[in-house]
């Protein structure tokens, strides 16, 4: 009972709640992307749930987590793209159009596992890829330094990201876009084209963060994600559409998961009171909404499709 | 609002034909695309749709069945609308179904020993209470602190299945569980004068039904024979311009989420009260316990074109779909999921051609302007999916 207080135990957990932020991480990246363009997907979950499927059954049919990754990202892809004519080209409702891929997604990949796979398989994961030198740190070493690949990558994305969104004529077209659509289109930026590529991105991200879950996991089920695409939107606005304050809301949800499932399995407290501390991060975001609704601003012309002229 | 007069006639017609076809053309699409599925999975579509025409309408048995599935996508779905109707868009339905349902069991629960006709009214008004609450909370986020509703209705969705988790495991959990050592996340059954009343001893169709048709058919004299539902209307058509009429918009918005995910709310509670087992029992997920109903209401308001009235046979059509999908099933070999992947692009369709119609529509009326040489009023900014030109019904 008290070696749940012992340093290895803390650092598994600690390391586990990292390895749990990740797709939540992946996902809100790829949305801050198309909501800093002006374009709220709610179709995350949806995208996040077929690329896991993909990712899963790839990796069952190659034993090659690689390849299971990259058809993951295609999905993503391709449906980023399809999300992008929805809501950018034919103008839809964003706040209904999301729903319809999730749907899609929800059926599509329960359909597809059912028909194709059935019985659960477990599939190899990714290999853990421990950093010469820096690993061998203690306590440190073990919680960042020992992950797999997919892992590091997540988190070098986030630097990325904020480069490309701060510093990079793309990210400045991209904030422009959201911003103020009409002065952009002015300046001679295609609204279009920039909301197709952010948009995509958000895809491509939510494919990749899906794969990711279910490789990781080495299973898939009926609604793996179970609501982590939603979520992910929610910490869009958690991180103030910034990829640091996204990573942040990931680590947050990431470490109460983690904390839980040592909980839950060490049987410490009765069952039902993991499922109460459960709900804290979903309370925090809550909160967390109602005071970046004062202190930050959303995208201004986020939800707002772009009419020429119009 | 554009001004009409008399000799727009023709092309009135054209964007009214339209505005109809819309839902229709997004199924007919979504069934193509259904249609060309089937037939990758190796099943005739024909004889699979026929299938799933005979289970979902083809006996007394199987109507009894779509009208049991379709009692909660209609009372989502007329909440959704009364949201809709408002400019408010509510995705919290499954959370708010959720919290109908446990409130509903709380109160069940501690009804040992009360007659029926004290229990019944008692449990299934804590239903629509507990999803009025999870309503009006984003509501009032969204009216006093500016909280996007989208947002908060999700992640209201998420603080629901944990709290319905938790409660089915701990508090509410049925004593004989923890006695046996199973642990199965479930209440005991609840009282007997809870049961929702069947029509045939013995039969499986209860009252649930006829109290979503009367409740549709009352929201319809709510928002279009009463002054509450022409507030929220005018809300909904254009905030600044009812705000200048000296109406409440914050107070309206409240109001439009409350109403709302009160019918999520009795949709949950119907669904336990309802149930085969008289209790509440969870997997862990929402989608267990709702079946992606408060989703999938959704998709049938959009198909009712956002009108109470026309969501009653829209839901039965949806709730056939979900039924008719047990039997292709057993025909074909389909998992029953890919009702839901058609639900999604039902979704895709009718929102992708939305605007297309509007703006048919807005073309046209610009013609019709040009042509009387008329001054109009710029509908600058349509609100979404509002159906100005048929609002009457």
């Amino acid at each position: 009972m008290a070696d749940i207080f012992s340093g290895v135990v803390i650092v598994a957990t600690l390391s586990s709640g990292i390895r749990l932020a990740v797709p939540l991480l992946l996902a809100s990246l790829g949305e801050a992307f198309g909501q800093r363009s002006g374009v709220l997907n709610l179709g995350v979950d949806g995208i996040m749930l077929l690329g896991a499927f993909g990712g899963y059954y790839t990796t069952l049919k190659t034993q090659s987590p690689w390849v299971g990754l990259a058809v993951g990202l295609a999905i993503g892809l391709f449906l980023g793209l399809l999300s992008s004519v929805v809501s950018v080209s034919l103008l839809a409702e964003q706040g209904i159009s999301g729903i319809g891929v999730y749907l899609f997604g929800l059926g599509m990949s329960d359909l597809l596992f059912q028909r194709l796979v059935g019985t659960p398989l477990p599939v190899p994961s990714f290999q853990k890829a421990p950093i010469p030198l820096l690993s061998d740190i203690p306590v440190v070493g073990d919680l960042i330094f020992n992950h797999s690949i997919p892992i590091y990558l997540a988190f070098l994305a986030i630097p990325v990201c904020t480069y490309i969104i701060n510093r990079t004529r793309f990210g400045m077209n991209i904030r422009a876009v959201g911003e103020n659509p009409e002065a952009a289109d002015s300046q001679g930026i295609s609204v279009t084209r920039v909301r197709y590529a952010a948009v995509t991105i958000g895809g491509v991200l939510a494919g990749a963060a899906g794969a990711v879950l279910a490789i990781g996991l080495g299973i898939f089920q009926q609604n793996l994600t179970n609501a982590q695409g939603f979520i992910a939107i929610a910490l869009v606005y958690f991180g103030a559409w910034r990829p640091i304050g996204v990573m942040a809301g990931s680590l947050v949800y990431g470490m109460v998961s983690a904390v839980v499932l040592l909980l839950k399995t060490r049987g410490i407290i009765p069952l039902g009171a993991s499922d109460l501390a459960a709900m804290i991060p979903a309370v925090i975001t809550v909160l967390a909404l109602v005071v970046a609704a004062r202190r930050f601003r959303a995208p201004t012309a986020l939800t707002k499709p772009f009419i020429r002229g119009g | 609002m554009t001004s009409r007069g008399p000799s727009e006639a023709g092309p009135r017609l054209r964007t009214q034909l339209l505005s109809y076809s819309v839902p229709a053309l997004a199924v007919l699409g979504a069934f193509a695309i259904g249609a060309v599925m089937l037939a990758m999975l190796g099943a005739n579509p024909f004889t699979g749709f026929w299938a799933m025409a005979k289970g979902a309408f083809g006996s007394g048995g199987a109507l009894v069945e779509t009208a049991l599935k379709s009692t909660p996508l209609l009372l989502v779905g007329v909440g959704i609308t009364i949201a809709f109707r408002a400019s408010v868009i509510n995705i919290g339905g499954e959370g708010q179904m959720v919290s109908g349902a446990l409130a509903s069991t709380i109160v069940a629960l501690g009804m040992t020993d009360v007659p029926a006709a004290i229990a019944l009214p008692l449990a299934l008004g804590a239903g629509v209470v507990g999803g009025a609450i999870w309503g009006a909370i984003p509501g009032a986020l969204k009216a006093y602190f500016g909280v996007n509703e989208i947002l908060s209705t999700i992640m209201l969705n998420v603080v629901a299945v944990q709290a319905m988790n938790w409660l089915l495991r701990a508090p509410l959990i049925d004593p004989m569980e923890i006695e046996r050592g199973t642990r199965i996340p479930q209440t005991a059954r609840l009282p007997e004068s809870t049961d929702l009343p069947l029509f045939v001893e013995g039969g499986r169709l209860h009252i649930g039904p006829v109290i979503a048709v009367l409740v549709a058919v009352l929201v319809y004299v709510l928002l279009w024979r009463t002054t509450s539902g022409y507030r929220l209307r005018a809300v909904g058509l254009s905030g600044d311009a009812a705000r200048y009429a000296g109406m409440s918009v914050e107070r309206n918005v409240v109001w439009a989420l409350t109403l709302s995910g009160a019918m999520s709310g009795l949709a949950g509670s119907i669904l336990v009260l309802g149930s085969e087992g008289h209790r509440m029992v969870t997997d862990g997920s929402t989608i267990g316990f709702t079946g992606s109903a408060g989703f999938n209401g959704i998709v049938t308001a959009l198909f009712g074109g956002l009108h109470p009235l026309w969501t009653i046979p829209s839901s039965f059509l949806f709730g056939g779909l979900l039924v008719g999908a047990i039997a292709l099933q057993r025909a074909a070999q389909v998992p029953t999921a890919l009702v839901l992947a058609l639900n999604g692009l039902v979704v895709l369709f009718v929102v992708s051609l939305d605007r297309y119609r509007r703006q048919v529509r807005e073309r046209e009326d610009r013609r019709i302007s040009a042509i009387a040489t008329s001054s109009t009023e710029d509908d600058e900014s349509p609100k979404p999916l509002s159906r100005e030109d048929d609002d009457d019904g």
